[in-house]
């Protein structure tokens, strides 16, 4: 796979069916090496199953997906190399009640990379830091405000030095006020070269950050562009239907 | 007649509320137990036994407003009180032979109860570790370990207990193994209760929200250690509260394998009863004693419960 530009994920042809109902449609997405994806779109149009294929949180039943040369299939070996390569951070944080912010960090690097305790932890103090977590790290996370376990959950990503980060709305569990931290985590995350691809509504933030950006509806890529021909001179009417809605609600 | 919180009665009026109540209780005792020629004198002989109904209701309903000018926690505590001495004063018309209960209760515990308890509690623990399994294999994505599992809950709880006791007592020894009452005992318990309990596990671990499961995954994790590691250390916050409760339910379903001769509490009470034609005595003590370990093992449940719901989550 290592021909020429190098992709970081192939999408080809990839449809996806919840018994009949047809989520993807023939997908296709070549992602570059450290480049930035904002994939946006009307709820249930299939945004988030998209990215949940990439590290196959999600099966797909045709066509092929690729991440940083290895192919996904069922097997479990191709599987752990993917999740190895690919962080997620998702809508609900999911980070795990019953452990200390600091435990959450550790517990892949440890019992996935088998990693030593100490080492686990210098390397989750550091990413920690990175987030602006570490001084909360013996807390639980239920002690923290969402946009600080919104911030957990991306440490805990990258403790796993992951080559691509996806992020599924992470902000669109938080109050307003606590938006900003969570963006401005990822902005600077996004300036160290990592490969993101992120569904999100948050246009400064697209705009900002994002090298393309991804129209989504009804299960299919709509338009495709950079993020001033998305939002500036949108071509079908359904893309100019959502950014009206959008701007509308903002 | 309202039930009203009143903060300006004072412990001594409530104290002396009690006492009356206990003499009101002494009545009722004396108006069903003892002769009523008070009665009959008072209504004619003819009249006694609606005057019985007419005694009693305006007792009761006295005690009830009497109850009612009392603060809510206590009126519980004295309702309680009130029905034990009337529970006490039912036990007396068996007419008990005490020096015998003294003589005998000594062996009823340290017998009977201890085994009661240590039988209880072996089985415990290992049904939970069946219900653990059980669960879990309900839970799997292997097909023979759903079987498995399904064909294990399906038997043991559709089966009553006692058949259960006698078809491992009995059944063993014809596939060539002689089982002794104890361990027949502490199979049937363990194998029956964890069919039970196995439902509650599996609840327990379906009750963790499906993004628990998806971080773990996305992190790399793999199954076995995602249950382990993320999965159970919240789901037994959830499960051990009524695990607590099914022990107090084994406590007394223990008595069933009395029937294979197992010495505990109920084999022991019936026994020794049986020896001196005092079966009520011993019968009465042994509910008594089963009773206090339910009550004792009531108040250990609810200490776990408020540890376990109060830890950080």
């Amino acid at each position: 796979m290592q021909n020429g530009t190098a992709y970081a994920i192939t999408m080809g042809g990839v449809n996806k069916w919840y018994g009949q109902h047809h989520v993807l449609k023939d997908i296709e997405l070549q992602v570059k090496d450290k480049e930035k994806i904002v994939i946006c779109g009307p709820s249930g149009s299939g945004k988030s199953t998209l990215i949940r294929c990439i590290n196959g949180l999600e099966g797909h039943q045709k066509g092929r997906i690729v991440v940083d040369g290895v192919e996904l299939s069922d097997e479990l070996a191709s599987l752990d190399r993917v999740r190895g390569d690919a962080g997620m951070v998702f809508q609900q944080f999911n980070l795990f009640p019953h452990m200390t912010i600091l435990d959450n960090c550790t517990l892949a690097p440890i019992h996935v990379k088998g990693m030593k305790k100490a080492e686990a932890r210098d390397l989750a103090m550091r990413y920690m830091a990175r987030v602006k977590i570490q001084d909360q790290a013996h807390k639980y996370p239920s002690q923290l405000s969402g946009g600080q376990q919104q911030r957990v959950a991306i440490a805990r990503a990258l403790c796993m030095q992951p080559k691509i980060m996806l992020f599924d709305e992470p902000t669109s569990a938080l109050d307003p006020e606590m938006v900003k931290e969570v963006l401005d985590t990822m902005i600077e995350l996004a300036g160290m070269g990592m490969t993101m691809i992120c569904v999100t509504h948050e246009m400064g933030f697209a705009r900002q950050v994002a090298d393309r950006v991804i129209f989504m509806d009804n299960g299919a890529i709509v338009e495709s562009g950079s993020p001033q021909e998305i939002f500036g001179a949108p071509r079908t009417d359904r893309l100019k239907t959502f950014l009206s809605q959008i701007l509308h609600n903002h | 007649m309202p039930l009203t919180y009143q903060k300006t009665y004072r412990t001594s009026t409530t104290l002396s509320i009690l006492v009356v109540l206990c003499v009101l209780i002494g009545a009722y005792y004396v108006y069903f137990y003892r002769d009523s020629a008070w009665l009959a004198t008072l209504v004619g002989a003819t009249h006694v036994p609606m005057a019985r109904w007419v005694v009693g209701i305006v007792i009761f309903a006295v005690n009830y407003a009497l109850l009612g000018r009392v603060p809510k926690t206590l009126q519980i505590v004295m309702t309680f009180i009130e029905l034990f001495l009337l529970l006490g004063l039912f036990m007396t018309t068996f007419q008990l032979s005490l020096p015998f209960i003294r003589q005998k209760i000594g062996f009823l515990i340290l017998q009977g109860a201890f085994t009661t308890l240590y039988v209880s509690a072996i089985s415990i623990v290992i049904a939970f570790c069946i219900a653990l399994v059980t669960a879990i294999a309900r839970l799997s994505s292997n097909g023979v370990a759903v079987g498995i599992a399904r064909f294990y809950t399906s038997f043991f709880r559709g089966l009553p207990l006692l058949i259960q006791i006698f078809i491992l007592y009995m059944g063993f020894p014809q596939l060539g193994f002689v089982i002794n009452p104890i361990p027949a005992g502490v199979a049937a318990l363990s194998l029956c209760y964890g069919a039970y309990m196995s439902e509650i596990f599996r609840a327990g671990i379906q009750s963790i929200p499906v993004g628990q499961w998806e971080a773990s995954r996305a992190l790399g994790l793999h199954k076995s250690k995602i249950m382990r590691l993320v999965i159970l250390p919240q789901a037994l916050k959830i499960i051990i509260p009524p695990t607590g409760n099914h022990f107090i339910a084994m406590l007394k379903d223990s008595s069933l394998v009395s029937v294979v001769g197992v010495w505990e509490l109920t084999y022991v009470a019936s026994t020794v009863g049986n020896r001196d034609f005092r079966n009520m005595e011993m019968l009465i003590t042994a509910a008594a004693i089963y009773w206090f370990m339910s009550i004792v093992l009531e108040l250990v449940q609810s200490r776990i419960e408020r540890k376990f719901s109060t830890a950080t989550r």
